[in-house]
C-alpha cells in the first residue's frame, strides 16, 4: 500500500480509488458529435468551464506567444531595469532590464510543451507497457510491476530530484524525468482497466478469430480503457506542471536563461522588495494555470467516468 | 494482530530493499567517471585509477550496490564528495529539523483539518460547506512556493510578525526556533489543510447515510451522542490512516517549503547535493526520506487495524 491513497494526485488517481470501468456513452457516438458533446459537458459546471477557458487561453498563449510578446525573451534594455508596471512595460521589467510581460507570454510555450511531451510520450508508453503486461499476465506482468513498485515507493518529487541528481539539471532531464516517473503509473492505470475486460466475450472472440496480438491490444481492448486513460493523462499534465515549475524554481531543472515561470520566480527573489512584480506575476501565472488545469481534469473526470 | 504485524514488517523490509535498489541504479546513470568528476579535469589516469580503486567502481555493480546497502545499514553513510566530511552527522542533524518542522506542521494543521471537514461534512451543500469546499479546491492545486511567497509577503514583510528566512543554527533549542517555524509549518499547513478536510468531509458524509445512524437517530439519541459515538468514530477512521500517509507529501513538500524559507533541512541538503553532484550524499538523503516514508506507512497501517478489527482478522 502507500501509493494508492495519496495527497495531491503525486501518483495513480486522485482518490486513491481504482479507475472504474466506463460506462460512459461517449464511447458509442462518433466523431464530431462526441467532441461538442464533450465540451458542452465541460462547459455545463462553472468550474469545469472555467477550467477550459483558463486553458485555451494559455494554449494560445503558448502557440501565438512570440507575435504578441513586445520584446524578445532576453532582450536587455538597461535604461529601463527595475521599472515597475507601465503602459511600455504592462508587467514591468527586472533587474537586468527584461520586460516581464513578455517573458510570462513566452514562457507559456515553455512550461505547457514541456509538460504536454513529457506527459504524451510517458501516456504512449504507459499505455503499451500496460494494455500489454495486463493482457499477458504472467511472469512478463509481475516482473514489470514489481519494478514499478520500487520506483514508486517513494515520494515522487524524490524520485524526480533522484534522478536529475544524476542527470543534471536540464531542459532534456526534465523531460526524461517526466516520462520515467509518470510511465509507470499510466500503465499501472491502463493496467487494471485491461484486467477488468479481459475477459469479456468480444475479446475471446476477437482471439479466436485469430487476430495478433497488436490489433487485438489497440483494436479491442483501447478503446474499453480510453475514458480513464483520458482522466488520467489530465491529472498527469496537471501535475507535470506543477511539477516543472517547482524544480525550475529549486533551480535543478530548466536552467536559465529560459523564461520559465518558476526560474523566474527564483531569480527575482533575491529583488523583491526593491521590484516584487518581477516575481509576482510568474508566480500568479503559475497559479492560475495550475489551479485551471486542475479545474479541468475534475471535470473530465466527471464527464468520462461518473455521467451514465 | 502478532501475524499481521509480522507480515506487515516484512512487507516494509521488502519495499526498503527495492527501493534501495532504484536509489542505487538512479545513481548509476550518472553520464560519465565519478573518479573523474572528484578529482576534476587535470587529474593524472595513475590518480584516477587510485581513486577508482579506492571507492570500489572496479567492482561489478551488483558487488557494489552490495557493500553500499550494508555499510548504510551499519552506519557508515560514507563521506561527501563536496565537503569531504562524514555524511552522517550531517544528515542526521539535518533530519532533526525537519523532524522539528513536521511536528509543528501537524500540530496546527490536523485538529483544524479535522475541525473544519466534520463541520463541512455536517452541513453538506450549506454555505459553509461551500466556502471549506471551495477554499480548498483553490489552495490544493497551489505550488507550495507560491504560497509559502505570498505568506512572506504578508506576514513577515508588510506585517513583520515572523522573519522571511528560517536558517536556524544547529545549535539553535525548538523554543528558539519555533517563531521561525511558523511561516513555513504555516505553508504547508494550507495545503495539508485542505488535502485532510476533503477526505474527512467525505467520511462523514458517507456515514451519515449509513442505517446505523438512522437507528441511533429513530431510537430518541441526543443529536450529539450520534454524531461523537456514532458517526465520528467511523467516519474518522480513514482520515487518520490518510494523516500518516500525508507523510509522504509532506516530504516532498518540506522539500520545497524548506528552499523557500532557506530552513536547514533534509530538503535543502537534497538541492544542495544535487548541486554539487554530490551522489553519495544524494542516496544517503533520500534514503532517510525514503525510510521515513515507510515506516509512516506502517505507522498508518497499524494504526488502521487498532481501529478497525475487521482489517486484521480478515
Amino acid at each position: 500500500m502507500g501509493f494508492e491513497v495519496d495527497v495531491r494526485h503525486t501518483s495513480g488517481s486522485v482518490d486513491g480509488q481504482p479507475p472504474s470501468t466506463p460506462t460512459s456513452t461517449y464511447i458509442q457516438l462518433a466523431g464530431w458529435t462526441k467532441v461538442v458533446l464533450f465540451i458542452r459537458a465541460l462547459l455545463s459546471k462553472p468550474a469545469s468551464a472555467l477550467g477550459l477557458i483558463i486553458f485555451v487561453v494559455f494554449l494560445f498563449l503558448a502557440l501565438f506567444g512570440p507575435f504578441l510578446a513586445p520584446y524578445g525573451v532576453n532582450e536587455q534594455i538597461a535604461a529601463d531595469a527595475g521599472q515597475p508596471p507601465s503602459a511600455k512595460h504592462w508587467f514591468g521589467t527586472d533587474n537586468l532590464g527584461r520586460d516581464v510581460f513578455s517573458r510570462v507570454v513566452l514562457g507559456a510555450r515553455e512550461i505547457l510543451s514541456l509538460a504536454g511531451f513529457g506527459t504524451a510520450i510517458a501516456v504512449l508508453f504507459g499505455t503499451t507497457i500496460g494494455l500489454a503486461s495486463g493482457y499477458i499476465g504472467g511472469w512478463f506482468d509481475e516482473i514489470l510491476m514489481r519494478i514499478f513498485d520500487g520506483l514508486l515507493a517513494m515520494p515522487l518529487l524524490l524520485l524526480a530530484l533522484l534522478l536529475l541528481g544524476t542527470l543534471g539539471p536540464s531542459k532534456s532531464s526534465v523531460l526524461l524525468v517526466i516520462i520515467i516517473v509518470y510511465t509507470p503509473i499510466v500503465s499501472r492505470v491502463v493496467r487494471s482497466v485491461v484486467l477488468s475486460v479481459r475477459q469479456r466475450g468480444f475479446i475471446e472472440a476477437a482471439r479466436l478469430r485469430g487476430e495478433n496480438l497488436p490489433y487485438l491490444l489497440f483494436r479491442e481492448i483501447l478503446p474499453s480503457v480510453l475514458p480513464a486513460l483520458a482522466v488520467e493523462a489530465a491529472l498527469r499534465f496537471s501535475y507535470a506542471i506543477f511539477l516543472v515549475a517547482s524544480l525550475g524554481f529549486l533551480g535543478v531543472g530548466v536552467q536559465p536563461p529560459s523564461p520559465d515561470w518558476g526560474l523566474m520566480v527564483r531569480e527575482a527573489r533575491n529583488n523583491v522588495n526593491q521590484m516584487p512584480w518581477a516575481m509576482y506575476y510568474p508566480a500568479a501565472a503559475i497559479a492560475v494555470i495550475v489551479i485551471g488545469v486542475n479545474l479541468l481534469a475534475d471535470g473530465i473526470k466527471r464527464v468520462l467516468l461518473e455521467s451514465k | 494482530m502478532v501475524k499481521y504485524l509480522l507480515r506487515r514488517f516484512g512487507f516494509l523490509i521488502l519495499t526498503l530493499l527495492i527501493t534501495s535498489m532504484v536509489i542505487f541504479a538512479a545513481t548509476q546513470l550518472l553520464p560519465g567517471d565519478v573518479a573523474r568528476v572528484i578529482l576534476g579535469r587535470e587529474a593524472g589516469e595513475a590518480a584516477l585509477q587510485a581513486l577508482r580503486e579506492e571507492l570500489g567502481l572496479n567492482d561489478p555493480v551488483p558487488v557494489q550496490y552490495g557493500r553500499w546497502l550494508v555499510n548504510f545499514v551499519r552506519g557508515d553513510w560514507g563521506k561527501s564528495y563536496s565537503t569531504k566530511s562524514e555524511i552522517r552527522p550531517l544528515v542526521i542533524g539535518r533530519l532533526r529539523n525537519s523532524l522539528m518542522l513536521a511536528v509543528v506542521i501537524l500540530v496546527i494543521s490536523v485538529p483544524v483539518a479535522i475541525f473544519l471537514g466534520v463541520v463541512a461534512g455536517l452541513n453538506e451543500n450549506k454555505w459553509i460547506d461551500n466556502v471549506v469546499s471551495i477554499a480548498s479546491l483553490a489552495v490544493v492545486g497551489l505550488p507550495e512556493f507560491v504560497t509559502g511567497l505570498v505568506l512572506i509577503q504578508i506576514f513577515a514583510f508588510r506585517l513583520r510578525w515572523f522573519p522571511a528566512n528560517s536558517s536556524i543554527r544547529p545549535t539553535t533549542s525548538f523554543l528558539e526556533a519555533l517563531p521561525m517555524l511558523i511561516l513555513p509549518a504555516l505553508t504547508a499547513t494550507l495545503v495539508l489543510l485542505a488535502y485532510i478536510a476533503r477526505l474527512t468531509r467525505a467520511g462523514v458524509i458517507e456515514e451519515l447515510k449509513q442505517q446505523y445512524v438512522r437507528t441511533a437517530d429513530l431510537k430518541g439519541l441526543p443529536y450529539r451522542v450520534v454524531i461523537f459515538k456514532h458517526v465520528l468514530r467511523n467516519a474518522l477512521i480513514p482520515t487518520i490512516t490518510v494523516i500518516a500517509i500525508s507523510m509522504g507529501w509532506l516530504i516532498s513538500g518540506l522539500i520545497v517549503i524548506e528552499n523557500v524559507f532557506n530552513y536547514p533541512g533534509l530538503g535543502r541538503l537534497m538541492v544542495f547535493a544535487i548541486d554539487r553532484r554530490d551522489l553519495p550524499l544524494l542516496q544517503a538523503v533520500t534514503m532517510v526520506a525514503v525510510l521515513g516514508f515507510a515506516l509512516s506507512n506502517l505507522l498508518a497501517d497499524i494504526l488502521y487495524a487498532i481501529l478497525d478489527p475487521r482489517i486484521r482478522l480478515g
